[in-house]
Parts: C-alpha cells; sequence; structure tokens
C-alpha cells in the first residue's frame, strides 16, 4: 500500500498575542514543529504500511525550513519525503494549497491513501484534506477515528461524529483524515534518526508539477485575510468568593439564581 | 503580482518584523552583502509584519485586476443559504441558529433567506422551517440522504448552488458540516472560512465579513471572499442565537430531486452508532462541569459527576485529566478536543492552559475552583474561589441539590 501523509510545519506554540498599544502580534517562541495533529496521521500510515506493505510517503508544501520538518518523519520510520516549495505559493488559502499539494500526489503516481491531521494548530480550518480530495476525484473520508482494516480494495474504519460513531468502508484510492483516537504516535528509533541524518526531501516547484499560476498563491487564493485583531476581552476580573465553603455555596447559588443560570 | 512587497533599498535589516510573523514566512537574507528581511512561502499576506517595521519597508500590494478564475457573473448571485442539518429526521440546533444569524445578513442585504434539507421521508421538518423566518427551503428526499454520506450531501449541494446562485452559504462547523462543504467549494472554485463566530455585511461593498479564532483563539481574523460566489463559511455551534419560532409560516418548500451523480456514494455506510451515554456531546450542554489535574486522582471525577448531575449539566476534562486516563477523550475541552461555549462552565483544579482556555473561554459564566490563586483560569472566570475542592464541590453539591 503506498501512502501519503501530508504535514504542516507549524509554530510551536500558538501563545500569539497582539500588543495593545502597537496593535502587532507578539509571539513568544520561534521553533517550528510538526502539526501535532499530523503525527497521528503520520502513525497511521506507518501502521498501514507495517500491516499491509508498501511505503509511506510524507508530504508538505512550504519554505525551504520546513525540510527540517519531514526530516523529523523520518526519524518515526517514513521512507521518502518530499517539499513543495515555491516562492509562487506565498498567500495560499486553502483551496489554493489543496490543488497543490494534488498536483504533487498526481506527481508522485501510484498512491492508494492519502493521510492529513484533522487539522493544523495555526489555521486550525480542517479544509485542505477534503480539499486534496476533491482535486483528486478521490474518495474522502473525514475525522476518522479508528481504522480497523483493509480488505478488496477498501479500508474499513470508523469515523467520529457529533453523536458517536460511523462505520464506513472506504475503497482507494482515497483521503482521511485522521483524529487523536487512532493512536499515539511513536517515538523516533535509533535506526530512523541514523536515516534521517542522510535523508534530503525531493523539492518540487510551481513549475515541476506544470500548475498555471493563476490557481497557486494569493492569486489563486479566494479568501483573503483584511484585518487581523486581538479577540474582545472577557469583562472585568473575577469576584472571588471567600469564606467557608457552605458560605462560598450559597452565594454561588444565589448568584447563578440572579443571572437565570439555574 | 500582488502580496507582501519588501522595498530592500529602504530596509535597515533590523528584522522586528521577524517575531511579529506568527507565521516564520520571514527570515534574513543577504542582498549584495547587505542583511535585509526576506519573505518566504509560508506568508499568508495577513499584514501583521506591516505595521512593525519602523521605515515602511513592508507593504502589501493588492492587485486591483480581477483573478483569471474570478467567479463570472457575480452580480447574479443573491440570497444568504443556511444548510438545515437534520439528525435521524431532526432539524438541529446550531441549523436555528445559522438561520437566526442568515436572518439578520439577508435583511441587511435586502435578499432571500432560504433552508436547505437533505433527508429521507423528512417533509414535515421543511414545512416546519417556514416557522422561523425562512423564504424557501429547497428539499431534497431520498432515502440515500437518510444518514450523512459525504458524496450524495456534496454532489447534491453543488447541484443547488449551481442552478440558484446563492451569494452566501453557512453551514454548522460540526463535524457532517467541516466533511462536507469544504468538498462543494473546492469544487465550486469559491473560498470556505472555517469556524467562524462572526459574520456582517460589509457596507458599500456588500460582502460578507467572516471572522475567525486562528492559534486557538488567540487571535481573530477576518477574512473576505472578493472575487468569488457565493461566500462560504461554516459557523461554529453555540455562537449564533436561535430562531425564534414564530406563530405563522411564509414562505414555501421548493422540492428538488437528488442528482444522478450524486446517488452512488463510493464510500459504504455500514452502521450510524449512537454514543449509550446522553452527556457524551458535551458541546450541547449548557451547564458544564470540568475537572483537571488537580483533582489527583481518576476516582475524584465521581464529585465531578455529582456536581454536573446537581447541576443539570454535563462533564468535561482538561487534557492532563484525559492524558492520564481519568476521563474519556469523547469529553476534552480545549483545542486538542472540544470547544464549547456554555451558559456555565465551572472549572474545578484545572489551571486554565492557553489550550484549554482556548476550548472553554467564551463560556457564558465561568466559575473556576483552583488552589493557586496565580493560576490563569481565574483570568478568564467570572467567580473564582481559591481553596481546596475536596471543600468547597462538595458543600456546592449539597447546595445545589436543594434548589
Amino acid at each position: 500500500m503506498n501512502i501519503v501523509v501530508c504535514i504542516k510545519q507549524v509554530p510551536e506554540t500558538t501563545d500569539v498575542k497582539i500588543n495593545p498599544e502597537t496593535n502587532t502580534l507578539i509571539r513568544e517562541g520561534v521553533a517550528s514543529v510538526v502539526n501535532p495533529f499530523d503525527m497521528y496521521a503520520l502513525e497511521q500510515g506507518l501502521r498501514l504500511r507495517d500491516a499491509y506493505g508498501g511505503k509511506v510517503t510524507v508530504l508538505t508544501m512550504g519554505p525551504p525550513q520546513a525540510e527540517v520538518a519531514l526530516k523529523s518523519c523520518v526519524e518515526l520510520g517514513a521512507d521518502e519525503i518530499y517539499l513543495v516549495s515555491d516562492r509562487a505559493f506565498a498567500g495560499s488559502d486553502t483551496w489554493a494549497t489543496g490543488i497543490t499539494l494534488a498536483a504533487a500526489i498526481r506527481k508522485l503516481g501510484d498512491v492508494d491513501v492519502v493521510l492529513c491531521g484533522k487539522q493544523a494548530i495555526d489555521g486550525d480550518t480542517a479544509q485542505v484534506g477534503p480539499g486534496i480530495a476533491e482535486f483528486m476525484e478521490w474518495n474522502f473520508v473525514g475525522y476518522v477515528s479508528k481504522v480497523t482494516g483493509f480488505a478488496d480494495g477498501a479500508i474499513q474504519l470508523e469515523r467520529a461524529s457529533d453523536y458517536g460513531h460511523d462505520v464506513l468502508e472506504c475503497p482507494t484510492p482515497a483521503v482521511l483524515t485522521v483524529l487523536k483516537e487512532i493512536g499515539e504516535p511513536r517515538m523516533p528509533s535509533l535506526k530512523g534518526k541514523m536515516k534521517a541524518k542522510k535523508a534530503q526531501a525531493v523539492m518540487l516547484t510551481a513549475a515541476e508539477l506544470g500548475l498555471d499560476g493563476a490557481d497557486i498563491g494569493l492569486a489563486g487564493s479566494p479568501t483573503v485575510v483584511s484585518k487581523i485583531f486581538s479577540p474582545p476581552k472577557r469583562d472585568g476580573e473575577a469576584e472571588m468568593l471567600t469564606g467557608e465553603p457552605e458560605d462560598i455555596a450559597a452565594k454561588l447559588h444565589s448568584r447563578l439564581k440572579e443571572a437565570l443560570i439555574i | 503580482m500582488s502580496g507582501l512587497k519588501v522595498d530592500t533599498d529602504t530596509c535597515i535589516g533590523c528584522m522586528a518584523c521577524l517575531s511579529a510573523c506568527p507565521f516564520n514566512a520571514l527570515e534574513s537574507a543577504d542582498v549584495n552583502g547587505e542583511e535585509k528581511v526576506q519573505v518566504n512561502s509560508a506568508c499568508t499576506v495577513c499584514g501583521a509584519c506591516v505595521d512593525v517595521c519602523p521605515v515602511e519597508a513592508l507593504s502589501i500590494e493588492k492587485s486591483s485586476d480581477r483573478p483569471v478564475h474570478a467567479t463570472p457573473d457575480m452580480a447574479s448571485y443573491a440570497g444568504v443559504w443556511v444548510f438545515a442539518e437534520q439528525r435521524r429526521g431532526k432539524v438541529c440546533s446550531v441549523a436555528l441558529e445559522l438561520l437566526g444569524e442568515g436572518r439578520k445578513l439577508a435583511d441587511k442585504l435586502g435578499e432571500e433567506l432560504c433552508a436547505v434539507l437533505f433527508g429521507s421521508d423528512i417533509k414535515g421538518q421543511a414545512d416546519d422551517l417556514l416557522y422561523y423566518g425562512v423564504d424557501k427551503v429547497y428539499l431534497i428526499e431520498d432515502p440515500i440522504l437518510e444518514h450523512f454520506q459525504g458524496r450524495p450531501y456534496s454532489k447534491a449541494m453543488e447541484a443547488l448552488v449551481r442552478k440558484y446562485k446563492p451569494s452566501i452559504v453557512l453551514t454548522g462547523a460540526t463535524a457532517v458540516g467541516r466533511n462536507f462543504i469544504p468538498r462543494v467549494a473546492a469544487r465550486l472554485r469559491t473560498g470556505l472560512t472555517a469556524d467562524c463566530t462572526g459574520l456582517d455585511i460589509e457596507d458599500g461593498t456588500r460582502m460578507l465579513l467572516q471572522t475567525r479564532p486562528a492559534f486557538g483563539g488567540n487571535i481573530m481574523a477576518t477574512i473576505r471572499c472578493q472575487h468569488y460566489r457565493p461566500q462560504m463559511a461554516t459557523v461554529r455551534h453555540k455562537v449564533m442565537k436561535e430562531a425564534v419560532r414564530r406563530d405563522t409560516a411564509n414562505g414555501q418548500v421548493i422540492v428538488e430531486t437528488l442528482p444522478e451523480d450524486a446517488r452512488d456514494p463510493r464510500v459504504k455506510l455500514v452502521e450510524v452508532i449512537d454514543a449509550m451515554e446522553s452527556t457524551i456531546n458535551i458541546v450541547d450542554a449548557d451547564i458544564i462541569v470540568s475537572g483537571g489535574r488537580g483533582l489527583g486522582d481518576a476516582k475524584n471525577f465521581s464529585y465531578i459527576e455529582e456536581l454536573a448531575q446537581a447541576l443539570g449539566g454535563a462533564v468535561g476534562a482538561s487534557r492532563a485529566a484525559v492524558d492520564a486516563d481519568w476521563y474519556a477523550y469523547s469529553h476534552q475541552v480545549g483545542q486538542t478536543g472540544k470547544t464549547v461555549c456554555p451558559k456555565l462552565y465551572v472549572a474545578v483544579g484545572i489551571s486554565g492552559a492557553v489550550q484549554h482556555l482556548a476550548g472553554m473561554s467564551s463560556s457564558e459564566t465561568i466559575i473556576a475552583i483552583n488552589k493557586d490563586p496565580e493560576a490563569p483560569i481565574f483570568d478568564v472566570a467570572d467567580y473564582g474561589i481559591v481553596g481546596d475542592w475536596k471543600e468547597i464541590v462538595p458543600a456546592m453539591i449539597k447546595k445545589f441539590w436543594q434548589r
């Protein structure tokens, strides 16, 4: 089974704030990591390979520095790494990112399954995975919580719903986005670390992917960020309640009654 | 080409902009022997860096040209559509929230508000939607639409949009909505903004302003979709006010048929399983009592459960408590769990890591109980109690059972 795992390199922390005086962003810590949700996609990919053979190729779109993120996937057992990188991709929204990654997957050829994390922790959109599926015209299942098997060309899986889960059989080729529930990612192995040292990502540019400039980057992105700002602050400070536990409970009770909450 | 531009003649190489960029998209580069800033492909053109530059070397060039693939005949798109998600034949509350918000947008534009309903044997629910201020309900009934299936739903929605050309399409940011609507947007070649918490119509341009949290709720971004239609958004559950049911029904139900190419689901739906516990979908709960690391032990969640029962609420848990296997992941509140917005959120033994706050800080009223007076949870709380939960929670259980 040939598996492609799409990852995104994201800032290690989401602790980004806006300086209220200058209205500019303040970000602490500039280290980048593999998007935590994508680690579950990689884990699922490695499990499928270990069970059914084939290889795991990890793919990302990003600046040249994103190769570091790809190499960390080799430490965990990825076989091949590809970096789609071109300044022409700057300003890509989820639509343009989807069409770009789909072009890269087509270029890889002979792929059975594409796995993505549920969403990235910086953008939180959860839209690139389903976008890739549409541009490939492949089957898609989002929010996969469990992969139970693979038989007769179909992956048996469970998809989380807001009320429980659905049991599905998804014929390949397919794109899946996975949740944390699929299982804890493995730790890097010594062998993997050795391999990662020597690993080099195959670079792919917009021209090599045969992409039309009007489809990618800012020009190909239907959505545009028009403003960023701080979330509205909660009003005032907390009222601190003190006294005996019974008094505190009584105070809370009357406050919640007044507010018509209970 | 438009985008973020660096005027290398002006740039003094101070690198002040590097830390202002949330996406690591700016880097130092050697330009003819001088250190200058350079933009890489991670740039989303958000503009965060522009105001930081002391010498105004950064600018965003906006192309006034229409993109090559912009939607033709933009002016022919009109009307606000709401996808009315149903579960087991009943319209979900998130759809009523979207209808409440959709009505405001439609009135501001002077256009129609329409609901789109897919299901099997569900005409009664379509008729009922007419009591919620809807001008039209587009209804497709087919056995294949009884339960959510990605391909039939997305193909059916795509066909309706192509036929009727709405200007705005809103869908709940639910498991169903976030599964199928991105596929519709990809096929229609239009913009989709995920998980919005605010919507408005811009004066003058009449464009939809879509506001959403990013970076786990630490910053907000307003997104526009200028050259493509429809303007599509998924909207977070429990943020908008539900439409009020009126005494009289207005409008009409328009019956459509499922397009042929939507009939084959390709992915086989074997079984739909509802979780046994009624409390499992904490997203719908009006009151949530959550426990964290401060509880010290899995068995202490029994106190949390009892307080939740006394208040008539559901049980939540912090990531620390879930990672320690004290409580099931389906109850996890926070960035890697669920985002909740109940009327009352009680945090017991939860310090309030930013990832937790991202999932609950928009709750109407927050009560925090923690032994550490410096815990960040108190920054978002309305009522704070510094002390031992083992004394306070039992007293609360006793008092709230009495009501």
